[in-house]
C-alpha cells in the first residue's frame, strides 16, 4: 500500500511534466492539424536553456537563493523558448501552410533532427548535470517498512505546474487572444472573415505551447538534474501519446493523458519492470491508435473544413 | 451613418447615384480560380450605399465564390474589387474584415463549440470591445431567441438560430455593408420570413447597404433594390428587382415552383 502510495505521487509528477508538454502537442494540432514532431526538441532545448540560465545565476552572478534563482530560469526559460519556437514556425512551417499535407510534418521531423544536432555540437554529447536543488524531502508516513515521502521537488513540480495549467486555462478561456485561437482552431476561415489575423493566431500558439513546454523542461531539469540532447525523444513521444490518449485537440484531454501516461509508467517500473516502462508508454499510444482514435476526451472529427 | 426614408419599399435613389455615381463596392473583370478551374469568368458589378442588391443563380454557378473572394479567400486571379473608392484585391482577408464590411458566409459557420456570447463576441473581435455592450443588446432586440440561447453552444442551435446568429455575429463589427450567403437555406417558411424582415428593417431604418445572395429567388428579388443573375461565372442579367421578376427567362429559371 506504502509502495502503491509513493507510485502515485512519483507519477503525478512525472505527468504533470508531460500533461505540460502534451498541451503543446495537441494545441498545434488543434489549429492547423500537424503532428509538431518537434516539440519534443523543444521541450530539450528549454532544458539546456533553463540549464545555462541556472549557471549564470549561480555561478557569474551568484544568486544563491535557490527559489529565486528558480523563478527566474523558469521565466526566463519561457521567454528564450517561446521566441525560439516563434522562429521555428515562422522559417519551418509558414512558408509550407497550403503546400500538400505531408509537407509541414516533413519539416518538423527534419527541424527535430536539427534542434537535437545542434544541441549536441553546441552543448557536447555528454549529460549535462546542475548542482541539486530543493532537496529535503517530507516522510509522510514512517516507522513501517517503507516510507511513503514527497520531496519537495515533488512538491514545487505539482504547484507550478497547477500554476501554470490555471493561468493557461484562463487565457485560453477568458481572453481576447484565447477566444481567437479558439476561434481559429474551430474555423480559420470564419476567423479571418471576422478580421482574426489567423497567421499571428497559429504564431501564439506555438508561442504558448513552447512557454509551457518550457515549464516541462525546467521542471524535468530540476527533478532528474540531468540533461541531454537526446531528452527530446523519449519524454517527446510519451507526451504525444499523452496528447493521443487524452484526445488529440482537447486541452483537458492533455492534461489527463499526462498524468495517466505518468501514473501508467510508474506504476509499471514498480509492480512489473524498469527496463520496459518506455514500451509500456508506446503501446498505450499503438492501443489508442488502433482502438480509440478518438482518445478519451476527444471528439468524434466528422469533417474538418 | 445616413438614415434613408422611402416611400415605396425597394425603390430608392442610391447617394450620388444620379451625380457622379461611386459605388459603394465596385467590382470589375473578376476572375476566380479554383486550379486550373474557372469559377468567376470576368464579373462585373456594383453595390451603391444603402441599396438591397441581391444575386441569383443556380447551384454552383459561382455566388459563393464572388462572395468570398471579396474577402480575397480564394483570391481573384484578374480584376479588381473597390471597395469605398479603395482598392481591396490583394488586401489580406482579417485586413478586409476590419473595412467595416462584414459577411454571414454560405452554411453560417457558426463557431460550434462556442457559446452564442462567444460567437457574437468573436464579430465585436475588431473593434475592440468599445461598444460590445450595446451592440449585443441591439443583437439581442433583432433577436430575442439568441438571449434566451446566450450560454448554448452555437453547434447545438437549430438551423433558423444559427441563422440568426450569424447574421447577429456580423453586425457586431457595425459594418456598414453587410454580405449575406443564402441565409434562407433549409429554414422553414416563417423563420425566412422573419430573417427577409430584419434584413429590410435594417435597411431602412440604419442605412446598412446589403448584398444578398439568394437561391430563394422570388423573396430575393421582392426585397432587393436591384439584381443580378449570374449563370456559370458570368452576371447573364442584370436589373431592378422588379424588372427581373418579370423576366420571361428569370421566372422559368428561378421562380416556377420556387414560392
Ligand atoms: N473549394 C473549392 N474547390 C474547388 N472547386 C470549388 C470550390 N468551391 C466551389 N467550387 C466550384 O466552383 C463553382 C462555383 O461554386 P460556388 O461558388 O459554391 O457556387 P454557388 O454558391 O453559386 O452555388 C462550382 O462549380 C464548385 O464546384
Ligand atoms: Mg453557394
Amino acid at each position: 500500500m506504502d509502495i502503491f502510495l509513493q507510485a502515485m505521487i512519483n507519477g503525478v509528477t512525472l505527468g504533470s511534466i508531460y500533461g505540460l508538454i502534451a498541451i503543446g502537442y495537441t494545441m498545434v494540432f488543434g489549429i492547423i492539424g500537424m503532428v509538431n514532431f518537434a516539440h519534443g526538441d523543444v521541450f530539450m532545448l528549454s532544458a539546456f536553456v533553463a540549464l545555462i540560465l541556472f549557471l549564470i545565476l549561480t555561478q557569474l552572478l551568484g544568486i544563491t537563493n535557490v527559489a529565486l534563482a528558480f523563478v527566474i530560469v523558469l521565466v526566463g526559460a519561457m521567454a528564450i523558448t517561446a521566441l525560439w519556437n516563434w522562429a521555428i514556425e515562422r522559417v519551418a512551417y509558414r512558408p509550407l501552410r497550403g503546400s500538400f499535407r505531408l509537407a509541414p510534418l516533413i519539416s518538423a521531423i527534419g527541424m527535430s533532427i536539427f534542434l537535437s544536432n545542434m544541441v549536441q555540437v553546441i552543448q557536447g554529447p555528454r549529460n549535462k548535470t546542475i548542482p541539486p536543488m530543493f532537496e529535503k524531502n517530507i516522510a509522510l508516513t514512517s516507522g513501517g517498512s517503507y516510507d511513503v515521502t514527497l520531496s519537495y521537488k515533488q512538491i514545487v513540480i505539482m504547484v507550478s505546474t497547477t500554476l501554470l495549467m490555471a493561468a493557461f486555462w484562463y487565457l485560453v478561456q477568458k481572453t481576447p487572444l484565447g477566444r481567437a485561437q479558439r476561434a481559429c482552431e474551430q474555423d480559420r476561415k470564419m476567423a479571418a472573415l471576422l478580421g482574426i489575423d489567423v497567421d499571428r493566431t497559429i504564431s501564439l500558439t506555438f508561442v504558448i505551447g513552447a512557454a509551457l513546454a518550457a515549464v516541462a523542461g525546467v521542471l524535468y531539469l530540476s527533478y532528474y538534474g540531468v540533461v541531454s540532447f537526446a531528452d527530446g525523444f523519449v519524454p517527446g513521444v510519451k507526451a504525444f501519446t499523452a496528447a493521443v490518449l487524452g484526445g488529440i485537440g482537447s486541452l483537458p484531454g492533455a492534461v489527463l493523458g499526462g498524468l495517466l501516461i505518468g501514473l501508467i509508467e510508474v506504476l509499471w517500473s514498480t509492480y512489473v519492470s524498469t527496463d520496459y516502462k518506455d514500451v509500456a508508454a508506446f503501446s498505450i499510444l499503438a492501443i489508442t491508435l488502433i482502438f480509440m482514435p478518438t482518445g478519451l476526451l476527444g471528439r468524434p472529427e466528422i469533417e474538418k473544413v | 451613418m445616413t438614415t434613408i426614408i422611402e416611400a415605396a419599399p425597394g425603390r430608392k435613389a442610391a447617394p450620388g447615384r444620379d451625380g457622379a455615381p461611386t459605388p459603394m463596392l465596385s467590382i470589375r473583370g473578376l476572375q476566380t480560380f479554383y486550379g486550373k478551374i474557372c469559377a468567376l469568368k470576368g464579373i462585373d458589378m456594383d453595390v451603391n450605399e444603402g441599396e438591397i442588391v441581391t444575386l441569383i443563380g443556380a447551384n454552383g454557378a459561382g455566388k459563393s465564390t464572388l462572395m468570398m473572394t471579396i474577402f480575397g479567400s480564394p483570391r481573384a486571379r484578374e480584376g479588381s474589387i473597390t471597395y469605398e473608392g479603395r482598392d481591396i484585391t490583394r488586401l489580406p482577408t482579417h485586413e478586409i474584415a476590419r473595412l467595416e464590411i462584414a459577411q454571414s458566409p454560405e452554411g453560417r459557420r457558426i463557431f460550434p463549440r462556442m457559446t452564442v456570447y462567444e460567437n457574437l463576441q468573436m464579430g465585436a473581435a475588431i473593434n475592440g470591445f468599445a461598444h460590445f455592450d450595446r451592440d449585443l443588446e441591439r443583437a439581442f432586440t433583432i433577436f430575442p431567441r439568441l438571449k434566451e440561447r446566450a450560454q448554448q453552444r452555437g453547434g447545438t442551435l437549430s438551423g433558423g438560430e444559427q441563422q440568426m446568429l450569424a447574421i447577429a455575429r456580423a453586425l457586431m463589427s457595425r459594418p456598414r455593408l453587410l454580405l449575406l450567403d443564402e441565409p434562407s437555406l433549409g429554414l422553414a417558411p416563417l423563420i425566412v420570413k422573419q430573417i427577409f424582415d430584419v434584413i429590410r428593417d435594417l435597411n431602412k431604418t440604419e442605412g446598412l447597404t446589403v448584398f444578398l445572395v439568394e437561391q430563394n429567388a422570388f423573396h430575393a428579388l421582392k426585397l432587393a433594390d436591384r439584381g443580378y443573375v449570374m449563370v456559370n461565372g458570368l452576371i447573364t442579367l442584370s436589373g431592378t428587382g422588379k424588372e427581373l421578376l418579370s423576366r420571361p427567362e428569370v421566372r422559368a429559371a428561378y421562380l416556377e415552383g420556387g414560392h
